[in-house]
């Protein structure tokens, strides 16, 4: 690990100034992933501000019916809360698909959101990664791209976000809350979080530097099932192939794209009477593939019908 | 400490590890694993693979169960730190422990500490409810077999002694109801 000074935030403002006021600091709460890629240099940080015991790990019951999840309250503390799991059976069922029992108890949901990519390129520091090494290239284009992007990628990055967590929230509709360096909170869909790489691959998000994420906000669950499904190599303990979550008319793809993907277009078909099985061809018309990774269409298409159909009732 | 005898300074971290509260002046890149290993020369819990995808490291920090590879040691002041050396003794084994050595759940024995903190971690997040992906949707988690092997997926066994594992976390909740 490369040097860097600690100090421990004694509040969100104050977290936000420090951040601002230090160059190349970096909050950590959990530290799962930030300190797994610490230890491999390829995060950097030269300070780290522990933002882990701030007061933002409850989960409260919103006024219009909704929940607030803080962003410092563990993984584990989430799926486990018992209205996430009888409101938002989803949310749970995700989360406990993500990582091991361990990383949960120690993975905050905010940091869940701000993970990193997978990417073997992304890890292996004796190739080039756009993400890792803006201008650098990208040895996934034509290299082990097994779990590459097969939507909006772009020729200089074609990593996935990882989380399994964030899918189950943009199906949900969640919202993002934050303090920003200025000390202004903001609210705003998660859907707007996590950005595509286009030229700018080593951003994943479009969060300001020092910009701190509080709380995730659930409107109260939409009318209809829910259902989460992952495919990976291993029963348990894996990075994810693909995901797909659906709750009501909404529908969320993982491990597809730079960030979690809302399938729009498949909704609109369904919403039109299509049959599952059509509303992911509609989806997946769109996509497109790099080789390795030319089996996750059919895969989508497949994981998307069965839970598709696992939602209106049909045996699968 | 081996850091004062090379005049180092360090950010002083006060942990309270198997009931004892210890000092300690730290560089903040030494992780809750080396500092119980280098530092305290507690070197129960193991160094795998040092990031988080073998749980050889694992221990209990305020009775959770946790990769202590992947936790900076700063980030744990004041927080109380059960490592496989505070579960039992030679004489009065841990009830875990004990079971672990009557089912012969272990050959190299190398993932053993992580195994049963572990264990001991997971016993708690089941009486707590807490769900995994082979918990029916909402159903109070039970001790199955399907759950014991998806709970302990963090924990990895080269010798395969999973069979024995399980076996062996079955009679020691039993011994402990």
């Amino acid at each position: 690990m490369k040097a860097f000074t600690y100090e421990r935030a004694q509040s969100a403002e104050a977290a936000v100034k420090a951040a601002t006021a230090t160059p190349a600091a970096k909050f950590i709460a959990g530290g799962t992933n930030l300190l797994d890629l610490m230890k491999l240099e390829i995060e950097q940080p030269q300070h780290l501000i522990d933002v882990g015991r701030l007061p933002m790990a409850a989960v409260e019951d919103t006024a219009d019916g909704g929940l607030k999840i803080g962003a410092m309250a563990s993984n584990s503390h989430a799926a486990a809360d018992p209205r996430v799991r009888q409101r938002y059976p989803l949310l749970s069922e995700a989360i406990v698909a993500g990582g091991s029992p361990q990383l949960r108890n120690k993975a905050s949901v905010g940091g869940n959101l701000m993970q990193r990519t997978r990417c073997a390129y992304f890890y292996d520091t004796s190739k080039p990664c756009n993400k890792r090494q803006p201008g650098a290239g990208c040895a996934a284009l034509e290299g082990l791209n097994r779990n590459a992007a097969i939507f909006g990628a772009s020729h200089a990055c074609i990593a996935t976000h990882p989380s399994d967590m964030a899918v189950a929230l943009a199906a949900l509709d969640a919202r993002v809350e934050t303090l920003s360096p200025t000390g202004q909170a903001r609210s705003f869909p998660i859907l707007e979080l996590h950005r595509l790489p286009a030229e700018r691959p080593e951003m994943d998000t479009h969060l300001v530097p020092g910009e701190l994420i509080t709380a995730v906000v659930l409107p109260p669950p939409p009318k209809g099932a829910q259902v989460y499904r992952k495919v990976r190599d291993r029963a348990s303990y894996a990075g994810g192939l693909a995901s797909i979550a659906v709750a009501g008319p909404n529908v969320a793809l993982g491990m597809v794209a730079h960030k979690p993907w809302r399938a729009v277009d498949a909704e609109a078909a369904l919403a039109a009477g299509a049959t599952p099985a059509e509303a992911m061809a509609r989806e997946l018309d769109g996509a497109s593939s790099a080789g390795r990774n030319d089996f996750k269409i059919a895969l989508v298409a497949r994981l998307g019908a069965a839970a598709l159909a696992e939602a209106k009732g049909e045996r699968t | 400490m081996c850091g004062r005898r090379f005049g180092r300074v360090g950010l002083r971290t006060t942990i309270t590890v198997n009931g004892q509260a210890r000092a300690l002046d730290l560089d903040p890149r030494t992780t809750l694993l080396d500092a119980l290993r280098e530092h305290l020369r507690l070197t129960g819990a193991k160094k795998g693979c040092d990031h988080g995808q073998c749980g050889a490291c694992t221990v209990l920090v305020n009775g959770v169960r946790i990769n202590s590879c992947l936790s900076l040691a700063v980030m744990h002041d004041g927080d109380e730190v059960t490592s496989i050396e505070g579960l039992g003794t030679t004489e009065a084994l841990h009830p875990v422990q004990r079971a672990f050595l009557t089912e012969d759940a272990f050959q190299c024995g190398y993932c053993t500490p992580g195994q049963i903190c572990s264990t001991v971690g997971m016993l708690a997040e089941l009486e707590a409810a807490i769900p995994s992906q082979e918990t029916p949707r909402g159903a109070k988690p039970a001790l199955t077999d399907a759950e014991i092997r998806e709970r302990m997926s963090g924990n990895i066994c080269r010798c395969s002694a999973y069979p024995q594992i399980v076996a062996a976390i079955k009679s020691a909740a039993e011994a402990m109801a």
